[in-house]
């Protein structure tokens, strides 16, 4: 009963499956798949190389430290980035009275303990980084109806994360004469292949020589680019390095619990043919 | 398994002969995993999986029910929360990618087990408990998996959530109220979170369970091994410890090492991207993609193309998904042959390696791959064979395959000399 009951099920479902193939085919000759503008215009992201890539890769503090810069001067105007504290930046190289200053020069919302009213307060080290707008009906009414994204997560919430954020800030550029009329930048768009749908909201942010960095680093767009995109794979991954380290730590305990195991195995199993 | 043959337990002290004599725990350690336990001696590395899953499960609840104390089950905290985790908690960071790597790898050693049992016929008579108690752990971890993913409320979260409730939505007349049952709401949402976590929390320790009973079933007949022959002699067998507690150790290592590395060194590799960012349930993502160790069922569920008459071609694909792991509760009796292991099977080992492996792989292909010609094309040829490999072909091969001579015991199969005893 049972093999009887599966062979004809498994003679429908074959059967049913090899007809809808048979559907399939007939569509996909009848209705070739025709390749969509974006996957045609579309851009995988440039390579690009940082100090933090690779098994043994750690953060380069003074570029992190640039990029916070960046960060601050430029994108900080539009993107928040709220998993991220003042207190963390020290974790990049600043000292204790740093950290202090920058957050004491920052306007956190509060409220006024006499009246209740929404106010500000200078920041404490503890206080995540403010966002640039009150929530996010003024964040798009200051921006067209687009709505700038939080960056903390960006460079792990996009596929080659760092790589992506480096070819977005350099990637914009005049729209290919060959781009059909439809899927040309409309009123406050962007044409930028490394894009999802190659029209982004935000204009060229970056211009060269916009942020004076201290040490006279290099401060073109490519330079400025690369910096900011260290700064958010920190703000994305903190523990990074630490991870890496532990990594290596584990690995190396484990080759050696592994072969002292393999030895008690060979020792155990001596002359037993199995 | 008790043989004649197998050592009984000596307490080692009056302390272990005092607790023994009140409550047997430690005889029945030593019966279960100890000396006591006759193995067969021809175990291949293969045989390490199920020693290696338990050790997964074990990674999984310890290192959830730390992340549990810092996790925030709300729908405005819960993303929070796990950054949280991975930013203040103390080594939270480890914690929570142990966690999501482990996952993966529970997946990877328990379908190596499950393969490891399809090709030498562990399925069979005496076996068949194991086998079924085997499917249920399977199906329990998909659920507790499936609900785990939902946790972070990241973008994959809350779609895969969408799409998975949405098979029950495809049973006719009861479906749309069983799918807002499940969910309590029309779309994931406060009520679907708080749940999943609760339940998701539970499985484990059902599976845990399970596995119990599992066990229990395998050591009423004892452990199958690649030659399919039963045990026939003390000749054959091995005492577990110290004989497979240090093979296993060498399997424990190997796969712990693995495991570092794409846990310390790659720790977001197998998941998806979108899932750092928050779950929106106004932007749909381009692509909503399952966990990897779904990709196959849900090839098999999008390749469903047709309505069959009254039948639409969505209720199909569901019903293909649920089947296609239901038909293994079936298998011990689909599959007829007495002969067990694949070694001594010419046509079964051909339909397994050319046809069952490639089809499994192309059907995780394409279930990862977007719902469109050529991929949908593929995932209905595998489909196809998947179904017929179960229900048709291992049915009328096991009837008409000419099998191997198969060795008169596991010790000549293992020495290339009759045993003893016959001699």
């Amino acid at each position: 009963m049972v093999r009887l009951g599966a062979f004809l099920i498994g003679l429908f479902m074959a059967g049913w499956l090899m007809v809808s193939a048979g559907v399939t085919t007939y569509e996909m000759i009848t209705e070739p798949a025709v390749e969509t503008v974006e996957h045609k215009f579309h851009k995988y992201p440039k390579a690009v190389s940082f100090a933090h890539d690779g098994l043994f890769g750690k953060f380069d503090n003074v570029q992190l430290q640039r990029g916070y810069k960046v960060y601050a001067e430029v994108c900080a105007a539009c993107h928040s980035l709220n998993q991220v504290a003042f207190r963390n930046l020290a974790e990049i190289g600043y000292s204790e009275d740093e950290v202090k200053a920058i957050a004491k020069a920052a306007a956190v919302p509060s409220i006024n303990p006499e009246t209740g009213e929404p106010a500000t307060r200078p920041g404490i080290a503890t206080d995540k980084l403010p966002s640039p707008y009150a929530n996010e009906t003024a964040a798009r009414a200051a921006n067209n109806n687009a709505l700038p994204p939080d960056l903390s997560l960006m460079t792990k919430a996009r596929g080659n994360g760092s790589a992506y954020v480096y070819s977005l800030l350099t990637g914009y550029q005049n729209v290919p004469a060959a781009l059909p009329k439809e899927n040309r930048p409309g009123q406050g768009l962007h044409y930028n292949p490394y894009f999802a749908n190659l029209n982004i909201a935000m204009a060229a942010p970056l211009a060269d020589g916009q942020v004076t960095f201290d040490d006279g680093s290099k401060n073109d767009v490519k330079a400025m680019a690369k910096d900011v995109s260290a700064f958010l794979t920190w703000t994305a991954e903190p523990k990074m390095t630490q991870r890496k380290s532990v990594g290596w730590a584990a690995l190396i305990f484990l080759i050696i619990f592994t072969g002292l195991a393999y030895l008690s195995y060979r020792q155990v199993w001596a002359g037993k043919e199995h | 398994m008790s043989v004649a043959w197998a050592n009984e337990y000596k307490p080692g002290g009056p302390l272990m002969q005092w607790v023994d004599e009140r409550l047997p725990i430690p005889r029945l350690m030593y019966n279960a995993i100890g000396g006591g336990y006759e193995v067969p001696r021809n175990f291949n590395w293969f045989y390490n999986f199920g020693v290696l899953a338990g050790v997964a499960l074990m990674v999984q609840i310890i290192t959830g029910i730390v992340l549990a104390m810092h996790y925030n089950s709300s729908i405005d905290g819960a993303f929070n929360s796990v950054e949280h985790i991975m930013r203040n908690v103390n080594g939270g960071w480890f914690l929570r990618y142990a966690h999501m790597n482990g996952a993966s790898f529970f997946f990877i050693v328990v379908y190596i087990h499950i393969f490891r049992g399809l090709y030498y016929g562990s399925y069979k008579a005496p076996r068949e408990m194991v086998w079924l108690l085997g499917v249920t752990i399977f199906l329990l971890m998909m659920a507790t998996g499936f609900m785990g993913y939902v946790l972070p409320w990241g973008q994959m979260s809350f779609w895969g959530a969408q799409v998975i409730t949405g098979f029950f939505s495809a049973i006719p007349v009861v479906g749309e109220p069983l799918r807002q049952w499940i969910l309590g709401g029309f779309a994931p949402d406060q009520a679907a979170l708080t749940r999943f976590f609760s339940l998701h929390y539970l499985l484990p320790f059902v599976i845990l369970g399970v596995i119990i009973l599992h066990v229990w079933a395998l050591h009423i007949p004892g452990s199958g091994n690649p030659t399919g022959v039963p045990v026939k002699t003390k000749e054959d067998t091995l005492p577990f410890h110290p004989y497979y507690t240090t093979k296993d150790g060498v399997g424990l290592g190997v796969y712990l090492l693995i495991f570092v590395v794409l846990t310390f060194f790659a720790p977001n590799f197998l998941g998806h991207p979108d899932n750092y960012i928050v779950a929106n349930p106004l932007s749909t993502p381009a692509h909503i993609v399952p966990e990897w160790y779904y990709w196959p069922f849900y090839a098999i569920l999008r390749a469903f193309t047709v309505d069959f008459l009254f039948i639409p071609a969505k209720l199909l694909g569901v019903l293909a998904m649920f089947g296609a792991i239901a038909l293994l509760f079936f298998l011990p009796w689909l599959d007829t042959s007495p002969v067990r292991s694949g070694n001594y099977r010419p046509l079964f080992k051909k339909f397994f390696w050319f046809g069952l492996i490639p089809s499994i792989v192309i059907l995780g292909y394409c279930g990862v791959m977007p719902a469109e010609g050529l991929y949908i094309l593929l995932s209905q040829i595998a489909a196809a064979y998947y179904f017929a490999h179960f229900l048709i072909i291992l049915p009328i091969i096991s009837r008409i395959e000419k099998t191997l001579p198969l060795p008169n015991s596991i010790t000549e199969a293992v020495t290339g000399k009759p045993a003893l005893a016959a001699a």
